[in-house]
């Protein structure tokens, strides 16, 4: 069974962010999808400073098996993007909520996070 | 095409091992169990298991089974010695690919053909409606045998310990029948999919669970894993053998694909061989390369290769070489740029530099 955490808020295509104190969001892809995409080779992360609306593509994952689009949960700006990914692509499979999280951003409008899925109505979809 | 998808008698015994399986060729295939990366590497440091029984067999016999396979396909196996197998193409007059297959020839007068999951149905009705006034009879077998692939440095040696039979003996394309776990009947083959060393072993499909448990079992010490279709596919692209529907297809000839040590032109007559012949003396339109990439993205199937701003050509498979740690794959090119060192291919909207490899990856 894959790892639900219940501090996080999920999309249903498989992306998790954490709000943290400060008002900003970090986002990653959750365990199920990692255990999907099988052993991943390379993530491809936007720039500091690129916005994406709700639902846009703002990367792309890639595994032996295939590349999938990465979807931002909220309408959000980069503020970081996790450059150690791009030695460590692998990571994404050890630690998804972990040391592989993948962009940190500022939320544009943090009422959006409330219509995000929790823990359980995620689990639901699985 | 039915929507049911067929099962391998090994369908339990995947579940069992945490396979993920996937639908392939009207199958459902364990794609992976523990990982594509670590299944790649026990079969070039170790050894894997894989289940092949989606492959088809086809059994041909009569006193003309020799001439009618020197007809059909453009190998030459007239001249194949009994316990002796050969790889061959089967080809359309126009030189398109029908299927490529591995012929097992037991006697005189009989053969065994393994056939692609995915064209076994077409193979048989091609060669039935090739077969005139010959003496000869196509017999489908693809449900009576069940096939496993056991490949790595230390296969023979896992092996041997499941079976009597002098493994030694069995030269490159040589096969012995006999016992393998306690199941009679059994074909061992010194051949493979994967750029190791091994075996394939046809072998009757009420035996499959009984001899791949002895085989995991017998093999586990020495570091034998289960290994799935995922781990197939990267260990064949690194060895540089074709895949049906890629490298190969009813529109890409033997010839353009880099296999022209299998068509005889010696042979009188065989269906292909005007058409083969032109291409071979002409130059075929556009040729099958193999490449590997500086980066982290694969460029997969489908991905254009451009010369300049010229498309000249087109992925036709590509994954991440766990051995190299980089990506690789093959294109088809058209003529005049296949040497070309100035080739790019388009993944996603970038241009990268696509590096032209005259030698498999791995050898």
């Amino acid at each position: 069974m894959s790892q639900v955490p219940a501090n996080l808020r999920y999309t249903k295509e498989h992306e998790w962010i954490r709000l943290e104190a400060d008002g900003t969001a970090t986002i990653g892809i959750t365990d199920h999808a990692q255990a999907a995409l099988g052993d991943v080779t390379f993530v491809d992360l936007p720039k500091v400073g690129k916005s994406f609306a709700a639902g846009e593509v703002f990367g792309t994952v890639e595994s032996v098996k295939a590349a999938s689009d990465l979807y931002s949960p909220v309408s959000a700006e980069i503020v970081e993007a996790n450059t150690g990914l791009n030695d460590t692509p692998d990571l994404v499979n050890r630690e998804p909520y972990g040391g592989a999280w993948m962009i940190r951003v500022k939320l544009k409008n943090p009422a959006e996070a409330a219509q995000l899925l929790d823990a359980a109505a995620y689990s639901a979809t699985l | 095409m039915s929507d049911t998808l067929a099962r391998t008698p090994l369908y339990d015994l995947h579940a069992e091992l945490g396979g993920r399986l996937v639908p392939f060729a009207g199958w459902e295939m364990p794609v992976q169990y523990t990982g594509i990366i670590e299944e790649h590497m026990a079969v070039r440091k170790t050894a894997g298991l894989f289940d092949v029984s989606h492959m088809g067999e086809a059994r041909i016999r009569g006193r003309d089974a020799a001439a009618f396979l020197d007809r059909i396909m453009t190998n030459e196996l007239s001249t194949l010695k009994p316990g002796a197998a050969r790889y061959t193409l089967m080809c359309q007059p126009d030189g398109g690919c029908v299927d490529d297959l591995i012929v097992y020839r037991f006697s005189e007068t009989e053969f065994l053909i393994c056939l692609n999951a995915s064209n076994a149905q077409k193979d048989l009705a091609w060669m039935r409606s090739l077969i005139g006034t010959a003496k000869v009879e196509v017999l489908d077998e693809c449900a009576a045998w069940a096939q496993l692939a056991i490949q790595g440095p230390l296969a023979e040696q896992i092996l041997a310990l499941t079976t009597s039979l002098p493994l030694a003996s069995i030269r490159r394309f040589g096969f012995l029948v006999g016992e393998v776990a306690g199941a009679s009947g059994c074909v061992v083959s010194r051949t493979g999919y994967t750029g190791s060393a091994g075996f394939e072993i046809y072998l009757p499909a009420a035996s499959a669970t009984l001899v791949a448990r002895a085989l995991l079992a017998a093999g586990k010490p020495l570091g034998l894993i289960p290994a799935g279709l995922g781990a197939r596919d990267s260990l064949r692209l690194e060895a540089g053998y074709p895949l049906y529907g890629h490298e190969i297809s009813e529109r890409i000839s033997p010839i353009q694909a880099g296999l022209g040590w299998t068509v005889k032109f010696t042979k009188a007559q065989f269906v292909g061989r005007e058409a083969l012949r032109r291409q071979a003396e002409g130059g075929p339109p556009s040729s099958v390369v193999m490449f590997s990439l500086d980066d982290r993205r694969i460029a997969r199937q489908g991905a254009i290769v451009f010369a300049g701003d010229t498309a000249v050509g087109e992925v036709l498979s590509g994954t991440l070489s766990p051995v190299l740690n980089k990506p690789i794959g093959t294109a088809l090119v058209a003529a005049g740029f296949t040497g070309s060192s100035e080739l790019t291919v388009d993944i996603r909207g970038t241009r990268l530099p696509l590096h032209i490899s005259v030698e498999p990856f791995v050898k």
